[in-house]
């Protein structure tokens, strides 16, 4: 056997654990055995490609060791609430390889051309491919972790680490592009001709892509058309790049292109759209992924991306079905409150403030209880204070679940992760329609910095822009407690009744500090 | 044609493949599949390292690749790590 042969068949096997990875994590039984099989695939596929071929090693063991650091460093420092940011962020990294590799294979198969060794069509468009998917992975994320980390396309002042990131991100793209087109014209051999127009085109798009990313708001008039525009011209290069592989700076000219449009995709997306986008962003790593390996012509990268590429389609699915959104309507439509919606003031005339006695007294004696945890809960890291008031009403013999929103928080699975965090066991979490199909024996229903996800106009009302979505319908259970800063309108932009419906009350308080003066009060009734 | 046909074919076979292991998946385990998924995308590190340590190659090749394997790295170790440290937060109270 050659030694390519061996080689093909360690890929062959490291394919295959990362089939068995997938199915593995899909049970959470399974789930750790799962990820150990992805990193033995992973290391596999390591071994075979740096044994039996001749090697400069330099970048490698300088690219793997930074690499190393930055990932370690990044993975046992996050917090879990910073989780969204942190899946955002490194669908990017898999997303910004696989323009670089693209573009350093075409530079070797443009010696080859030179050489007269051929240039196949399967690797020129493929080459395309991944410059387009890629860049808008790398850059998409970028603006998603931005947006998680609230300092792009935000009005309010910043922190320190938020500035230095926002401007320092922003400034070296724009940078990074005057320095390839100075390098590209006076450097080495000069331009070839007609070549110009295309380079400072690229410096032109990355400059601005810094632009873009220092805006204060998420939108602007003719964005959608800009949108389209991007996405002509990323196909419209992407064909002429097939025609002329020779021609280096084109390229360059639509990573840029593709890059203004994978800002321009995600910034317009509101918060709670985030985990539609970070799913979607997912498949299109694994995507980027599958169009690298056409282009090294590599079997196990191929199965990998797309089996990545399939799991995020299927979770950016599940997202959208629980918003019963399409997706077209999340990439470029708006949610907000429409001329039918009714006015907020006439809603809330019988709003009910309660206060943490008053709540002791409701959850006394009560059977069922269900926790609601929304983003509210996340951004206030309430998820401590929300177990501990679990296991005091357990103590005081209620039982106690929680029930999940698809979509509740930034990320798919957002609450589950906090929650695990928290100590609560994974029996207690409920899922959206085991919890209705009970909800009249609930006693209380606590919810907690939630308030689109529990809206029933999403029932009621037809002509709501949330109709139809499937909500966890707490209106139905005994009491409802609602803990929330204000009566302020959620994502949708819309009041919610449930407010002031006869069987909800009302705690204002920031999360953290309500559940604990709930916790007290609980403890001082009995 | 015959190689792409032939990469084609294990394409679209693996799209097929994901989309069956990966139609039930309960909701808590939404967020470690998608930081374990998307470090086996940093695959592309295969990719980097062929090119990176390609020997009598130009200086921009190596540059490009080697960047390539900084990101590509970053995901793979920080996916699986952070994916590791969330499913043991899952295990814990079981």
């Amino acid at each position: 056997m050659h030694t390519q042969d061996l080689r093909d068949l360690a890929y062959l096997l490291a394919a295959v654990l990362f089939i068995f990875d997938l199915k593995w994590m899909s049970h959470p039984r399974t789930a750790v055995r799962g990820n150990w099989a992805g990193v033995f695939g992973m290391a596999i596929a390591i071994v075979a490609t740096l044994v039996g071929e001749p090697m400069t090693w330099q970048y490698i063991l300088t690219g793997a060791v930074i690499g190393t650091v930055i990932g370690v460093v990044m993975a046992t420092r996050v917090k879990m609430t910073a989780m969204p940011e942190m899946v955002g962020i490194l669908n990017g990294f898999g997303g910004g390889a696989s323009v670089l590799v693209a573009g350093a294979a075409l530079v070797m198969a443009q010696r080859a051309l030179a050489a007269g060794t051929p240039f196949g069509m399967q690797e020129r468009v493929a080459t395309a491919a991944s410059a387009i998917i890629g860049a808008v992975t790398f850059f998409g994320s970028y603006v998603a972790f931005g947006k998680l980390a609230e300092f792009l396309a935000v009005k309010w002042d910043l922190k320190p680490w938020q500035s230095a990131i926002k401007y320092g991100f922003a400034a070296v793209t724009a940078l990074g592009g005057l320095a390839y087109a100075l390098v590209a014209t006076f450097g080495g051999g000069g331009l070839p001709e007609g070549a110009a127009p295309l380079v400072w085109g690229t410096f032109l798009c990355f400059a601005a892509v810094g632009g873009l990313l220092l805006l204060r708001r998420s939108r602007f008039p003719g964005m959608d058309a800009l949108k389209w525009v991007a996405a002509a011209a990323s196909l419209a290069l992407g064909a002429m790049l097939v025609v002329q592989p020779e021609n280096g700076a084109l390229f360059w000219l639509l990573a840029a292109v593709s890059s203004v449009l994978g800002v321009l995709l995600t910034i317009s997306i509101g918060g709670a759209d985030m985990p539609v986008t970070i799913a979607l962003l997912n498949s299109y790593s694994g995507l980027a992924g599958a169009a690298t390996g056409f282009v090294i012509n590599n079997n196990v990268l191929i199965v990998a991306g797309s089996l990545v590429g399939a799991s995020g389609i299927i979770l950016t699915r599940i997202m959208c079905k629980a918003m019963n959104r399409s997706l077209t309507n999340v990439l470029f439509g708006t949610l907000g409150p429409t001329s039918d919606t009714p006015d907020a003031d006439e809603v809330y005339r019988t709003v009910k403030a309660t206060s943490p006695e008053e709540i002791a007294m409701t959850l006394d004696g009560a059977q069922r209880v269900i926790i609601v945890p929304g983003y509210g809960m996340a951004v206030a890291q309430a998820q401590h204070a929300v177990q501990a008031l679990a296991a005091l009403l357990e103590q005081h013999g209620s039982q106690v679940e929680f029930a999940i929103h698809p979509v509740a928080g930034r990320m798919p699975g957002h609450m589950n992760v906090l929650l695990a965090e928290a100590n609560v066991a994974y029996e207690k979490l409920r899922e959206m329609d085991d919890v209705n199909a009970e909800m009249e024996q609930v006693d209380v229903a606590i919810v907690l910095g939630a308030n689109d996800v529990v809206n029933p106009v999403a029932i009621t009302d037809p002509k709501s822009p949330i109709a139809g979505m499937p909500i966890i319908d707490v209106s139905r259970a005994r009491n409802v407690i609602m803990i929330k800063r204000s009566l302020s309108p959620g994502f949708a932009g819309i009041p919610n009744p449930l407010f002031a419906a006869a069987n909800c009350q009302m705690f204002f308080s920031d999360g953290k500090k309500a559940i604990n003066e709930i916790i007290q009060a609980v403890k001082e009734a009995s | 044609m015959g190689t792409f046909v032939a990469a084609f074919t294990v394409f679209v076979l693996a799209v097929f493949i994901g989309f069956e292991v990966i139609s039930k998946v309960p909701s808590t385990l939404h967020t470690p599949l998608m930081s374990g998924s998307n470090a086996i995308s940093g695959i592309t590190i295969v990719g980097a390292l062929i090119l990176a340590g390609q020997p009598d190659t130009p200086r921009i090749v190596h540059l490009l690749a080697g960047v390539a394997v900084v990101f590509a790295t970053i995901n793979v170790v920080g996916g699986y790590l952070v994916t590791h440290r969330m499913l043991g937060m899952f295990r814990r109270k079981r």
